[in-house]
């Protein structure tokens, strides 16, 4: 009832805005995936290609100063914020002009000013940042809401139970989103997650949806609700989205067959795409032709290229600078 | 100056800051109404409500990195962990959190979060809630350690660790806090990095830190008597740390001796006698010697205990010994 509700509130700009936002992360992540296989990144990265619907549908339920705390595969999460592709790259690169001087790389990228607290390479680290910054909300008496991305791993995290328990006594603005792309690195979910999901924060008493992963209108509906449940002083959620990483744990893990199969991964591409499937309902819904989701892609591409570019002319830092930024 | 001791003189500090800004907080385990078993925060819940003492659930990484997320949106939480030992609970947040944060945004995210621990054996406490672990936390870049030894420095010190930008671990002897001490009147902060002369002397230095400083000063009364003049000098802060006043002390005096609760092997003891050894070596008339605490848990039995630490009685031993005077 409520996913109708909200897709007759979607309007016809926001629901192209959506489309150009995911195409523009997979975009994006190909082009890492690409810089990663031509030695020209260092270090590894964390490809978030397949699980768009979720940053982009969150985070257009969101205010630009709303906070959201993001992972290891956070790349997403930072371009659905508001980040500019090309400071990302140089980000990615370890270039003086990236967000964060070079000093942070793909798994720390912060943009304070768009309210992105930064991704984290400790899984689930950042629940308890996210829930200080709901804590920060309500006690300044701002109606900022924070959100707090994690993967389905972190359900192994004891941080978590403790600032769940701290939110819900404390009724912060804080919305937990369970991104639960099946596998635990190399691990499915099911050999790591006993019981059900959903029974864990609602044993905090926190109000507890799930919502498909790949359907990036349901997971803005939703996530709309719980944005104006939490500012409107109803307190902490938690949104369990079910997706799927089409790619490897990170960007080196390309022989995945010992945990999962071809076929599986064959039939998240060709059935659950969330582009594919928003894509198609425009044009259903006659917001969108086929040519106009081409233009899309093009002008994503070209801002893609563009940015690359502007990364990889970038100069690295000084050496200098290693010892500035220790300490405030 | 009135006197206060040493636990008047963190409860003030706090009250201070607490009416000074409004984005200060304190969180932690029985602070509000029980005002921490130690009683070290009594009454401040009456003066600032609930809402700025907030009574925690037994949650040490929880309310940590709840301050870390209040820190970096513009709020100057202090957060309170009751017992030194459950530093290790709370490692992840302080350690890879809070002191990267800044760094890892390149300057643009600021931790000003105040982190209040304690430490210090001999109180009959048993292994794990008699550690002091300050040297975990000092090997951390990011992070700034403060170990106050006297009330008025724990005033001071504390005032300024809450209006420091950086996360800040400022950490208490648990024995220190009936000790009574002179304090100035009114607003006065102590900067971070300078170390403070409590003895001065002329045949040996002894650097002391947090309750060794009182264990040193009763080992200069002692040499005194015996006509060794020793300078007792605390760095008050290990981070940042005040090298050149150890340097300059060691130089003078061509002895040194270091004094730290610490577990001597891999401490701040060994850090604080590498210092002096690098920079002072050709001032030195004998090796720098350390004194930390044996490298054993610490035993519950008060015989076994007592061993464990350094005492006065140690610590004249080791000054006359290299003076020569065994």
């Amino acid at each position: 009832m409520s996913l109708t509700a909200s897709r007759t509130e979607l309007g016809a700009d926001l629901a192209l805005e959506m489309y150009r936002r995911m195409t523009l992360i997979r975009l994006f992540e190909e082009q890492a995936n690409e810089l990663y296989r031509s030695a020209k990144m260092p270090g590894l990265t964390h490809l978030y290609i397949g699980e768009e619907a979720i940053a982009v549908g969150v985070c257009s339920a969101l205010r630009r100063e709303d906070w959201i705390t993001s992972t290891h595969r956070g790349h997403g999460h930072c371009l659905a914020k508001g980040a500019e592709v090309g400071r990302m790259f140089a980000e990615l690169l370890g270039k003086e002009a990236g967000y964060c001087r070079g000093k942070g790389g793909s798994m720390h990228i912060a943009d304070h000013e768009n309210g992105n607290l930064g991704a984290n390479a400790i899984v689930g680290g950042s629940t308890g940042i996210a829930t200080g910054a709901a804590f920060s909300a309500k006690r300044r008496g701002t109606d900022q809401v924070a959100v707090c991305f994690f993967g389905e791993g972190a359900l192994g995290q004891g941080l978590l139970y403790e600032v769940m328990n701290i939110a819900s006594l404390w009724t912060l603005p804080v919305i937990y989103v369970c991104e639960n792309n099946q596998y635990n690195e190399y691990t499915h979910y099911l050999e790591a997650t006993a019981g059900e999901i959903l029974a864990r924060p609602r044993a905090f008493g926190i109000e507890a949806r799930e919502v498909d992963g790949q359907d990036v209108r349901a997971v803005y509906g939703q996530t709309a609700e719980l944005v104006e449940r939490a500012r409107g002083g109803g307190g902490p959620a938690f949104l369990l989205c079910n997706t799927y990483r089409y790619h490897g744990h990170h960007v080196g893990d390309v022989d995945r067959a010992y945990y999962r199969t071809k076929e599986e991964e064959d039939l998240w591409r060709s059935e659950r795409d969330p582009l594919a499937l928003h894509g198609t309902w425009l044009e259903e819904q006659r917001l969108a032709t086929p040519e106009t989701l081409k233009n899309t892609e093009l002008e994503a591409r070209a801002e893609i290229g563009a940015g690359l570019a502007f990364a990889l002319e970038a100069p690295f830092p000084d050496p200098s600078e290693v010892t500035e930024d220790v300490y405030a | 100056m009135p006197e206060l001791t040493f636990a008047q003189a963190v409860n003030q500090a706090l009250a201070e800051e607490l009416r000074r800004d409004d984005t200060v907080f304190v969180i932690g385990e029985d602070v509000a109404e029980a005002g921490t078993p130690f009683k070290v925060l009594a009454g401040l819940v009456d003066e600032f409500g609930p809402e700025r003492v907030l009574d925690s659930p037994i949650s040490e990484p929880g309310i940590t990195g709840l301050g870390v997320g209040a820190a970096v949106t513009g709020m100057r939480p202090v957060v309170d962990i009751m017992f030194g030992d459950f530093l290790t609970l709370v490692m992840d947040q302080l350690a890879n959190q809070a002191a990267k944060t800044h760094y890892m945004s390149g300057g643009k995210l600021k931790v000003p979060l105040t982190l209040r621990t304690t430490m210090g054996a001999t109180r009959r406490s048993a292994a794990q809630h008699s550690q002091s672990l300050h040297a975990w936390v000092a090997h951390v870049p990011g992070l700034k350690v403060v170990l106050p030894s006297t009330p008025a420095d724990a005033k001071g010190l504390l005032k300024t660790a809450i209006r420091d930008d950086n996360p800040v671990v400022f950490i208490e002897d648990k024995m220190d806090y009936a000790v009574k001490g002179e304090v100035p009147d009114g607003e006065y902060t102590i900067p971070f990095g300078v170390a403070d002369v409590k003895r001065e002397g002329e045949d040996v230095t002894i650097v002391a830190t947090s309750s060794m400083v009182r264990v040193a000063l009763a080992a200069a009364e002692q040499l005194e008597t015996e006509g060794i003049s020793a300078e007792v000098i605390d760095p008050r802060t290990l981070v940042p740390l005040d090298r050149d006043a150890l340097i300059a002390s060691a130089e003078k005096t061509g002895r040194a001796i270091v004094v730290d609760e610490g577990h001597q092997s891999y401490g701040a003891s060994a850090e604080l006698a590498a210092v002096i050894a690098e920079r002072a070596f050709y001032s030195l008339d004998a090796p720098v010697r350390r004194l930390g605490a044996m490298d054993v848990p610490v035993p519950f039995s008060p015989p076994l205990e007592d061993e464990t630490v350094p005492t006065p009685e140690t610590v004249a031993a080791a000054a006359r010994q290299l003076c020569g005077r065994t």
